[in-house]
């Protein structure tokens, strides 16, 4: 294999129980975003558009939609003569095999995928996050710095801080300590799960940490602090810009709505930075006489003849006349029928709300995000009309 | 064994568009909201698996070209057979073939290469939805040399006009081919044959100075020929004048045509990473059919809205055929106008179109 300056490891295989029901039998990465996307098209889209064009995709809990998803990778461009994306699920080997034990874990049993790049720098992505970012930008950074680890670091709240893995760092970003979740923060800078590292230095913990049985394997909880008790540099790349962990159901709604302003923070339309996605050829959205779409993204594919406003909707949604659609998200081919209320819910895809089902508009907690399927669907919207 | 392969033959197709095929031809031209015409009959083939399929291009093909590239958007991207774009290039000195038999006899090697031995061919102007294995299927069945497809036109329009006639008996043998205008049995300009028949008659042709395959070969010799006739009923559309294509886009807004083109077989085109359209809190849209990548802040009424159009807070668009990443700028008014891809219309601008003529902004104006 040619020699690559950097080679981009993404972390996919968790489950992602948070999201309950999306996550049933689907990977974190794979959900749904945004009308258009899965979630993993943002980082998959950003080493596209960084110039990275090798991409190993660690995969484990149910990858079947992943895998197929991704397929050679030509959505992203990554369908390459040298490099491109390689997916990586946990394999047998000689001395027996088991699961990815972590996510320092995962990039340790694939030492060998990653030698044959001979690469200098590694970065590692996770699939949980919602961002436009320029990782060549940040290797610039790194390389300046002569660092052997940098970690992209976003400013948040004092208040929110100890929701966070927090970076502790001298005047000029040195980091010198990391604190998962602390209860009290000494500082805001919240380590967004994207590292870069030198990999002869990065290959040499991680076998130092495969061999310890005590260690959980992770980049948090063990490598990093690892590298920083043997004196490693590490630098904090501070990244400004929209980003979101989207790994509950509120947080995943939330970013939704976040698309829905007239300004928008994320900005999807960016010919220069463009989110590639698997496009599933649908043909132009109809909004048919009647109708009364505001506020709103809607994708190709959908049928809408009742009022959608502050919502998401996904490719192949049809929306009944008289129906009423409102702060939700649709996702794919959900079949809506004639005078339905939806309010404040993600509906799963492939779902059919019947007509007249109420969903949502009569709740105990406002702040709720009704998950929505065919399973659920009964349950969810009688119990909002007999509250 | 693939037993078929196709021929889109666009070299007897007059761009009659005006400004639309100004520098386009008009299997090039958009058409319902993200597609080109030429899309309808590839995404026909695709779904028929053909072996390979040959599309020969005289003019203006450049904008063609670049929207087929290797024809991965129709899995025609193989590697035995597939899409093969055969323009005009052709240097024998000797050559004395014209018409569109001048593409046949110069690409005998396109037709001899491949296994399969019937070969469907077809235009790009009428729109429809064909099963071309069933066509196939049928040809075998009723053992004819040719079959041809028509449908019977209920109400005709003035676009059927330049459109052949067939006429057939109880049997379905085709008995007459002409240009009769009050004739309901419209030709689609698709018919199916033998390879081997077929390469006959063209050595026969170039022979015999002959030009036009269908014109000298299965018009000329319908009474030697066993010509079946095969009628479609599904969605049907000819686009082979400005008028025709303003009144067929429009009339896409109708559900029911809709769902005779779209839904049961999808159709394939080049694929554009836009994101879903964003309609902004003054967003007013009704019966419009609307692509992707498109922000929405006016009111737009009766239009196909192609990919990437912004249609500013204030802006109207009424009847109207927006393409590709078109602007139109705050309280700009639209009415009955077929706008080309790119162009800007600045604020408070008034365009108004007849309904039966409407107005044409060529591709790129700023007004």
């Amino acid at each position: 294999m040619k020699k690559k300056e950097m080679v981009a490891m993404l972390l996919a295989g968790g489950q992602g129980k948070r999201l309950k029901g999306l996550t049933k039998s689907l990977a974190k990465p794979a959900v749904y975003f945004g009308g258009t996307y899965r979630i993993i098209d943002f980082p998959l889209s950003n080493c596209s558009n960084s110039g990275i064009d090798t991409v190993g995709v660690l995969t484990q809990y149910e990858p079947l939609v992943l895998h197929s998803y991704i397929g050679v990778g030509s959505d992203w461009d990554l369908n390459r003569k040298n490099g491109g994306v390689f997916v990586l699920p946990p394999h047998e080997r000689e001395n027996g095999s088991s699961w990815y034990r972590g996510t320092a874990d995962a990039i340790y049993r694939n030492l060998k995928f990653v030698d044959q790049f001979d690469p200098e720098h590694v970065l590692i992505l996770s699939g949980d996050h919602i961002y436009k970012m320029d990782y060549n930008a940040m290797l610039q950074y790194h390389k300046e710095r002569g660092a052997d680890c940098t970690i992209s670091v976003i400013d948040v709240p004092l208040e929110e801080a100890s929701r966070f893995g927090i970076l502790n760092t001298e005047d000029d970003l040195k980091i010198y300590e990391f604190e998962e979740k602390p209860a009290q923060p000494k500082s805001t800078l919240a380590s967004m799960g994207v590292y870069i590292f030198k990999w002869e230095v990065l290959r040499r913990h991680l076998l130092e940490d495969g061999e310890n049985a005590d260690s959980s394997h992770d980049f948090g909880k063990d490598i990093i602090p690892l590298m920083l008790a043997d004196g490693q540099s590490l630098y904090a790349y501070p990244f400004e810009g929209y980003w979101r962990d989207v790994g509950t159901v509120t947080s995943l709604w939330q970013a939704n709505m976040d698309l829905l302003s007239d300004e928008p923070p994320l900005n999807l339309n960016d010919p220069g930075w463009r989110i590639f996605t698997r496009n599933p050829n649908q043909p132009a959205q109809y909004v048919a006489p009647g109708a009364n779409v505001s506020g709103s993204i809607i994708n190709e594919g959908c049928i809408v003849s009742g009022e959608v406003k502050h919502s998401v909707l996904f490719y192949g949604v049809e929306i009944g006349e008289g129906s009423l659609i409102t702060d939700s998200v649709i996702m794919p081919k959900v079949k809506i029928g004639k005078n339905v209320r939806i309010h404040k819910a993600i509906i799963s895809e492939n779902t059919v709300i019947e007509d007249y089902m109420e969903i949502g508009t009569q709740r105990e907690n406002e702040e709720e995000i009704l998950l929505v399927d065919n399973r659920s669907k009964k349950r969810i919207s009688v119990a909002a009309k007999t509250i | 064994m693939k037993q078929l392969m196709g021929v889109i033959n666009l070299d007897h197709e007059l761009d009659k568009l005006n400004e639309l095929t100004y520098f386009r031809c008009g299997a090039a031209v958009p058409f319902a909201s993200r597609y080109r015409l030429i899309d309808f009959v590839l995404s026909n083939m695709m779904r028929a698996d053909l072996e390979s399929v040959g599309l020969f291009v005289r003019r203006k093909y450049r904008s063609l070209m670049d929207h087929l590239g290797d024809g991965k958007s129709w899995d025609m991207n193989r590697k035995h057979g597939g899409l093969f774009i055969l323009p005009p290039d052709w240097n024998d000195p000797t050559d004395t073939s014209q018409g569109d038999l001048q593409h046949y006899h110069n690409n005998l090697d396109f037709f001899k290469r491949a296994s399969a031995k019937y070969i469907v061919f077809s235009g790009s102007q009428h729109v429809n939805t064909i099963d071309l294995q069933d066509l196939y299927r049928y040809h075998l069945e009723k053992g004819a040399d040719v079959t041809l497809v028509y449908k019977k036109i209920e109400h005709l329009q003035p676009e059927h006009d330049l459109c052949r006639r067939i006429e057939c008996d109880e049997d379905q043998q085709v008995t007459e081919i002409h240009h009769e205008k009050d004739h309901p049995n419209l030709y689609l300009d698709i018919f199916i044959m033998e390879k081997e028949l077929f390469l006959e008659k063209v050595e026969y042709c170039i022979a015999h100075g002959e030009s036009y395959f269908f014109r000298d070969v299965i018009q000329k010799q319908r009474h030697k020929l066993k010509i079946a006739a095969y009628e479609y009923h599904g969605y049907h559309a000819v686009i082979n004048s400005l008028e025709s294509y303003y009144k067929n886009s429009l009339e896409l807004l109708r559900q029911d045509n809709y769902f005779s083109l779209f839904r049961e077989n999808p159709v394939q085109t080049k694929i554009k990473y836009e994101a879903p359209t964003r309609y902004l809190e003054s967003a007013n849209v009704s019966n419009s059919l609307v692509a992707n990548g498109c922000i929405i802040g006016g009111t737009v009424e009766n239009s196909i809205i192609f990919r990437g159009v912004q249609v500013r807070k204030g802006a109207r668009i009424i009847n109207s055929v927006i393409m590709q990443k078109c602007v139109i700028e705050e309280d700009a008014v639209i009415e009955n106008v077929i706008m080309d891809k790119d162009v800007h219309l600045s604020r408070e601008r008034i365009l108004v179109g007849d309904h039966k003529r409407p107005f044409v902004i060529a591709k790129s104006s700023k007004i």
